[in-house]
């Protein structure tokens, strides 16, 4: 049995960048894309903002296609921008090295984005945190419950305009 | 009725002027007189065991409080793992809501005579976190707290202050039978 070595994070540049994008939209279609750019604050990684309707097929071509294999999510959050909610997914490649960013945007309150549980399970515990202090809905996750607060908590915490239920306690 | 007797003693000057003839003799050999509430108080006092209730950095003092350098051992305060077994809930660091219930059910689960120290500033008013919407704002909303130590967190020091002033309590209240704070909160 042989240790597989995962490689260091291999830094991204412009020509990675547009081999992306020029990817995904040959295969998906243009308005995909909203829009992309290098991301100093994360390793100078790409960050796609992602049409979140279209968001399972990016995921399912960036994991199974051989030239991205994005084949670990390391991370997913929300965001509150008081205009919008935004979930955040950063995929890392195990084979390649390479880190990408993803963001989604959908509509506050309660804005829905499609689950990603079906294609990396490690989303299943991130959905319900999102959902938990954001609201966010995430379709077709198979247990969307809250993971952090307890199940008759009022409202969702890490909103900018929540209110406390229990005030004083 | 002679005030000074073979041990040399000046009854009048100790205000013990009333105390007979029969107990002063049981004196003179050393023997003792107490109520029963305060040979309980006594007893009760000197082996305090707390429960095992460390939440947050605080926990970390209490432990230093209970190993060699400050050696809470020597005022027979011994940590318990149950609360069957245990008198006193140190309740050191923050508490959460999602804690609170299980807080209270330990708590219950003690036997009486029981007490509760708030250790540091979460435990006492929720701290640097009173404006979180997780953090319960301060223990006493939960449980009848007897003694509050300040600090974030507080020394081992202070801890043992701490539980020198919940002694100091039980015997008071033995002695006087007043109660330092009323039953229940």
């Amino acid at each position: 049995m042989g240790i597989k070595r995962v490689p260091p994070i291999a830094p991204a540049d412009d020509a990675f960048l547009q081999a992306l994008v020029e990817q995904l939209t040959a295969a998906l279609g243009e308005g995909v894309i909203e829009s992309a750019e290098l991301n100093p604050h994360l390793s100078h990684s790409p960050v796609l903002v992602v049409d979140k309707r279209r968001l399972s097929d990016v995921a399912r071509m960036l994991r199974d296609e051989p030239l991205f294999r994005f084949d670990f999510l390391n991370d997913l959050h929300a965001s509150d921008l008081k205009t919008h909610l935004e979930v955040f997914y950063v995929f890392q490649s195990h084979q390649t090295g390479r880190m990408l960013g993803i963001r989604v945007k959908t509509e506050r309150p309660g804005g829905s984005v499609p689950s990603l549980v079906d294609l990396y399970p490690t989303a299943n515990w991130h959905e319900r945190e999102a959902y938990d202090l954001f609201g966010v809905r995430f379709e077709g996750h198979p247990d969307l419950r809250r993971i952090l607060l307890s199940d008759d908590w009022v409202g969702h915490p890490m909103l900018k305009d929540y209110e406390q239920h229990d005030e004083g306690v | 009725m002679e005030l000074t007797d073979r041990s040399g003693l000046d009854w009048a000057d100790l205000g013990l002027e009333a105390v007979g003839r029969a107990e002063r003799e049981a004196v003179e050999r050393n023997v003792l007189f107490s109520t029963f509430e305060q040979i309980k108080a006594w007893a009760r006092s000197n082996s305090m065991w707390p429960l095992s209730f460390g939440l947050a950095c605080c926990a970390i003092e209490m432990m230093a409080t209970s190993s060699s350098h400050y050696d809470a051992d020597r005022f027979g305060v011994f940590f318990r793992a149950s609360p069957r077994q245990a008198d006193v809930m140190i309740v050191s660091g923050t508490v959460t809501k999602k804690m609170a219930p299980l807080l209270r059910r330990l708590y219950d689960q003690m036997a009486e005579p029981r007490w509760v120290i708030a250790m540091g500033s979460c435990a006492t008013a929720g701290g640097p976190y009173v404006r979180a919407y997780s953090v319960v704002k301060g223990v006493d909303q939960i449980v009848p707290v007897d003694v509050y130590i300040p600090g974030c967190p507080p020394s081992p020091v202070a801890l043992i202050y701490g539980i020198h002033k919940l002694q100091a309590k039980i015997r008071y209240e033995a002695r006087t039978g007043k109660r330092v704070m009323p039953s229940g909160h």
